[in-house]
């Protein structure tokens, strides 16, 4: 069993929801990203979600976008990412760590060694945006057989016949985008999520984690009521932005946001 | 290596899953997935029904003004010395350029689609000012998605789109040019995909974008296959065409590629020079990779990150290229080369005064190869020159380098 699974099954055993955070690798800095992980588990997070930065984030608003831009300006590549998570897995051997960003610095590197080094730095899943099931034939094979899993998108476009594809081509779980829209962007509508995730869960076994729009403890938990974890983003990153200098305060503001978030999504536990 | 080509393997091509050998595909957020599905299977609906063909084939006639001339530049060939040089004259398209035969085709298929909302990315504001003017035609939505840079350079495009209705907003995003222009329209595309129909200016982005540009374009090579043999008897010996996406190349190209005997040359941008990395010439000098939605060669930094590009023309200022041509560069079906601002400059001067036709900053590039080739080549041989647009939108940046204010 992945360490994915293995946390999913635990939280699913309390009656429990998976709080996902999704901050940028390498911003502000590449020498603060290990230390905002800890402080994350700390603050009560289940799996996280790393951010590749990348030149054209096209699935992104603004605040990914700028965050992407500082991570590069300080030559966040994904090598160097890895070996971020290389680092936080020497102190923290439970948290799954899963990667999200886009194909081609993965492409850059090599498919086979980026799973190598992906394996070999204790990463456990991979999210890439712009790779649909459909283009993933070379790597999935790659992934499998060093027991990394591959997360896809399910969007609300997405039809019955692709989610059935999606959830055979994923294991960990399924990310769904609450919403039509880049990240960052005000455009949830919680009833919406709610039926379709339900649908979702009649087609797959795999749990659902939703993420695009949840911001606050009122939408991780209105969200949390129904999926099997929430993704919180471009809160996180935003704070991070307004707290490039000030570390310890970042981590106080980061703390902060995710404590009550964590408190929300426990007290739906039954 | 060179593969001779034949009628059934360009059939087979792109295959189901939009792929041109490694090349092409479909790599975008699950939120667009289930529109360009669509859009594939109404669009092979509709390249056979005889209505869809008829309307689009009138279209070009009557509002285009097709078929363009195919001229014999006399004066052009005996300054040059060598072989017979033609221009295939898209520049006297309505617009101005060859961006408008795709447009039409496009919006034709959102109409098809039921689909009221447009958008583009632009770069010379070439194809924006094309998608305006058939959305004012047809009374749809217009939203021009350009980098702040080349709203800059290409000021007077700018306000043209506007007068023809459309709202053009300033990419501000990375390097402010046409891939920041792209990645803000597909960041629009995927917040209102339901009512909007992006039509993408050139042969790249996703299946099916490259196979549909590319057969809208491709009545610039069947005319200018039907007139040279009218014209001269023959068919050319080579064609030439700029590259900035690829959408006049493959659309001069593509009729003639089972040809055995007409040679292809499609001219990147190369900026100030190759070795100074400051150029947008990815098949010259770049390595294949995924971006706006397909695999083919890009100019990135060994981390995958998209390198800057720079051109003197805006609408060759891409990154990246239509997969179509990363295939034939690897089948060695065509040649890829480059050439300088400076001699594109040159070339943009050299037709003006010899020939009384001004070509866009763009279309410069592939004068300036074709005239070197043709020096090498034999009198009694033909070269056509794709003139993919006029220069008039271009005056600002020439005069600006002649340090006049205009
Ligand atoms: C006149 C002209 N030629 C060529 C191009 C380059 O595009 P493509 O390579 O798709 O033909 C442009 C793009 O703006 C253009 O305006």
């Amino acid at each position: 069993m992945s360490r994915i699974e293995g946390v999913l099954q635990t939280l699913k055993g309390q009656g429990r929801k998976a709080l996902i955070p999704f901050i940028t690798a390498g911003d502000p800095h590449p020498d603060v990203t290990v230390s905002l992980m800890h402080t994350m588990v700390n603050a009560g997070v289940d799996i996280i979600e790393l951010g590749v930065p990348f030149s054209d984030p096209m699935a992104d608003g603004p605040v990914i976008q700028l965050a992407c831009e500082r991570a590069l300006k300080h030559g966040t590549s994904l090598r160097r990412v890895l070996a971020m998570v290389k680092e936080f897995r020497a102190t923290d051997n439970a948290t799954p760590v899963v990667l999200m960003g886009y194909l081609n610095p993965i492409e850059a590197m090599g498919y086979e060694v980026f799973a190598d080094a992906a394996a070999d730095a204790g990463l456990d899943g991979v999210l890439t945006v712009d790779l649909p099931p459909e283009e993933a034939d070379d790597v999935a094979p790659l992934f499998a057989a060093r027991g990394l899993d591959p997360i896809f998108l399910i969007a609300p476009t997405t039809t019955d016949e692709r989610i059935r594809a999606i959830a055979d081509h994923s294991s960990g779980y399924v990310y769904y985008v609450s919403f039509n829209g880049v990240t960052g962007a005000a455009r949830i509508n919680v009833e919406e999520v709610a039926k379709k995730v339900t649908h979702i869960h009649e087609l797959t076994a795999l749990p659902v984690g939703v993420g695009f729009g949840i911001r606050d403890a009122e939408t991780a938990a209105a969200v949390g009521r129904v999926s099997d974890g929430v993704i919180v983003g471009s809160v996180l990153v935003d704070t991070i932005a307004r707290n490039q200098t000030d570390i310890e305060k970042l981590k106080r503001e980061l703390t902060d946001l995710l404590n009550p978030m964590r408190e929300a999504l426990d007290s739906l536990a039954s | 290596m060179s593969v001779k080509l034949t009628e059934e393997m360009l059939t087979a091509l792109p295959d189901a899953r939009g792929h041109f050998g490694a090349f092409g595909g479909r790599f975008v957020s699950e939120t667009l997935m289930d529109s360009l599905v669509t859009l594939e299977r109404e669009y092979l609906r509709l390249k056979k029904d005889p209505e869809f063909q008829a309307t689009f084939d009138k279209d070009l006639a009557d509002y285009v003004g097709r078929p363009s001339p195919l001229y014999f530049a006399e004066r052009l060939t005996r300054e040059t010395g060598g072989a017979q040089i033609w221009l295939k004259r898209e520049d006297l398209n309505h617009t101005g350029a060859h961006k408008i035969n795709n447009t039409i085709g496009q919006a034709l298929l959102a109409s098809f689609l039921g689909k009221k909302r447009i958008i583009a990315e632009t770069g010379a504001g070439q194809h924006g000012v094309a998608t305006a003017t058939v959305c004012a035609r047809l009374g749809l939505e217009c939203h021009v998605f350009m980098g702040a840079e080349d709203v800059q350079r290409q000021s007077l495009n700018v306000y043209r789109m506007k007068l023809l209705g459309a709202q053009v907003h300033a990419v501000t995003s990375g390097s402010r040019t046409l891939k920041d222009a792209m990645n803000d329209a597909m960041r629009d595309w995927v917040t209102y995909v339901d009512e909007t129909f992006y039509i993408i200016g050139t042969v790249a982005g996703p299946h099916p974008y490259p196979l549909l540009v590319r057969d809208f374009q491709s009545v610039i090579g069947r005319e200018t296959r039907r007139q040279a043999l009218e014209k001269a008897g023959k068919l050319p010996d080579a064609l030439v065409a700029c590259v900035g996406g690829g959408s006049n190349a493959i659309g001069m190209f593509y009729p003639f590629l089972t040809d055995e005997s007409v040679q292809l040359y499609g001219v990147e941008a190369g900026g100030l020079g190759i070795e100074t990395g400051q150029h947008a010439a990815p098949l010259c000098a770049g390595r294949p990779g995924v971006l706006h939605g397909n695999r083919t060669y890009l100019m990135e930094d060994d981390n995958g990150q998209i390198a800057s590009t720079h051109s003197i023309s805006a609408g060759l200022d891409y990154p990246g290229v239509g997969p179509e041509h990363s295939w034939l560069k690897d089948i060695g079906r065509a040649n890829y080369v480059s050439v300088t601002d400076d001699e594109a400059l040159e070339a943009f001067r050299m037709l003006t005064l010899v020939e009384g036709i001004m070509p866009a900053l763009e279309t410069a590039h592939a004068v300036a190869y074709a005239v070197k080739l043709a020096a090498t080549m034999e009198k009694d041989q033909m070269v056509v020159i794709n003139i993919s647009g006029r220069g008039d939108k271009d005056i600002h940046t020439v005069a600006q380098l002649d340090g006049i204010e205009l």
